[in-house]
């Protein structure tokens, strides 16, 4: 082999580069979700499972009901219920706390939803600037 | 069953004829039954006679109020509904004396016309700005970029551009109505939120029987009622935007 000795080393720091994260972790703690603060109603719009995973599509299908179709209410799957279309009258009064049930997935997962640069929130603003 | 070509062509005749009549039949029973029921047409008549600088400034407060109207003091302003002398609201109709008898620095209230035919929608690039069933004429603030096409499009001033972000000239948010951001056009939305509640706009609430509201397309309506009896005007009639803010004069 030509070069083995360059190749070897180039392919050595391409691993160790490629393989940073991993070893950068090594000793932290694992992800943990973190604690959130529940509200006093049991049954959320739908069940738990697809809220925390699909409530980003929830709501922008709502937003497109709500403000482009004019449909007022949502059926709920889980409860059968008719539930009014809004985030600041059906959300936000179960989670009012934005820092306490929003944020703290959210900053967690590093991702910054724009919903509140314009939707006001009761309670929790801190984060803003 | 046997079939011979004759049978045949005859079915597939009738067919062909059932086809094409079909769904002409299903549209005419629909432009027959359903356009009536759902027809309604959000209108305000503003009495111009009746309305005092007290209860115009009233009328504005609770709209700025509900509505997380920034107060921005330069010709940076945001507005929903404001106050305006009749040469500026009725430029070209000042001249009919025969109806129009005020005084041309005579103050009454301006807000967006929800015109029937609307030039601020035919000209939005992203339909943010788009036409509600009962004739809202409606903004999907989420999708608005803020080229500004519909200020240049709208005839009648009634629309602001977020020049700075509006929370910061907000003295109190009211958590049930979003604001808006910066880089974002808005306008009166003829309170669609309340009249899903069943009920009337903030500034029809506020002006004491000055200003009507109902629906144009219910000969008993209220709106109606008072048309039908005074000599009402609109804005700038000759652009044949058909504005549903009629003024009494």
């Amino acid at each position: 082999m030509y070069d083995g000795g360059k190749i070897l080393a180039g392919l050595a720091i391409f691993v160790l580069i490629f393989t940073f994260p991993f070893w950068y972790n090594i000793g932290n703690a694992a992800y943990q979700r973190p604690k959130l603060e529940k509200p006093k109603e049991k049954n959320c719009v739908e069940s738990v499972e697809f809220m925390r995973a699909d409530h980003m599509q929830l709501l922008n299908e709502w937003r497109d009901e709500y403000v482009r179709e004019h449909i007022t209410t949502y059926k709920s799957h889980l409860t059968g219920k008719k539930i009014r279309i809004s985030l600041t009258k059906t959300c936000l009064k179960c989670h009012p706390n934005r820092d306490k049930f929003c944020d703290k997935c959210h900053a967690s997962l590093a991702v910054s939803p724009y919903c509140w640069d314009c939707h006001v929130t009761p309670k929790g603003d801190s984060n803003e600037k | 069953m046997k079939s011979n070509r004759r049978q045949f062509l005859a079915t597939l005749g009738i067919t062909a004829l059932g086809w094409s009549l079909f769904p002409n039949l299903l549209k005419a029973a629909e432009a027959t039954s359903g356009h009536s029921l759902k027809g309604k047409r959000w209108a305000m008549v503003i009495d111009t006679k009746k309305l005092t600088v007290e209860i115009m400034e009233k009328c504005i407060r609770a709209c700025n109020k509900a509505h997380n109207i920034p107060h921005i003091p330069d010709k940076k302003e945001v507005k929903w509904i404001w106050i305006e002398t009749f040469h500026h609201l009725f430029p070209g109709q000042m001249g009919d004396k025969t109806h129009v008898s005020e005084y041309p620095e005579k103050k009454s209230l301006c807000l967006c016309n929800h015109c029937e035919n609307p030039p601020c929608v035919r000209v939005c690039p992203t339909k943010a700005t788009f036409q509600r069933e009962d004739g809202i004429v409606m903004m999907d603030f989420h999708r608005c970029i803020g080229c500004r096409y519909c200020m240049a499009a709208c005839p009648f001033g009634s629309r602001s551009f977020n020049f700075y972000d509006p929370r910061k000239f907000l003295k109190e948010e009211n958590p049930n109505f979003p604001t808006r951001t910066k880089g974002v056009v808005e306008k009166c939305l003829f309170c669609y939120e309340r009249i899903d509640e069943g009920k009337k706009p903030y500034c029809v609430e506020a002006a004491e029987g000055a200003i009507y509201f109902g629906d144009l397309n219910d000969p008993h309506s209220e709106v109606r009622k008072v048309l039908a009896e005074r000599y009402a005007i609109t804005r700038k009639p000759e652009l044949g935007t058909f504005p549903c803010v009629y003024y009494l004069i």
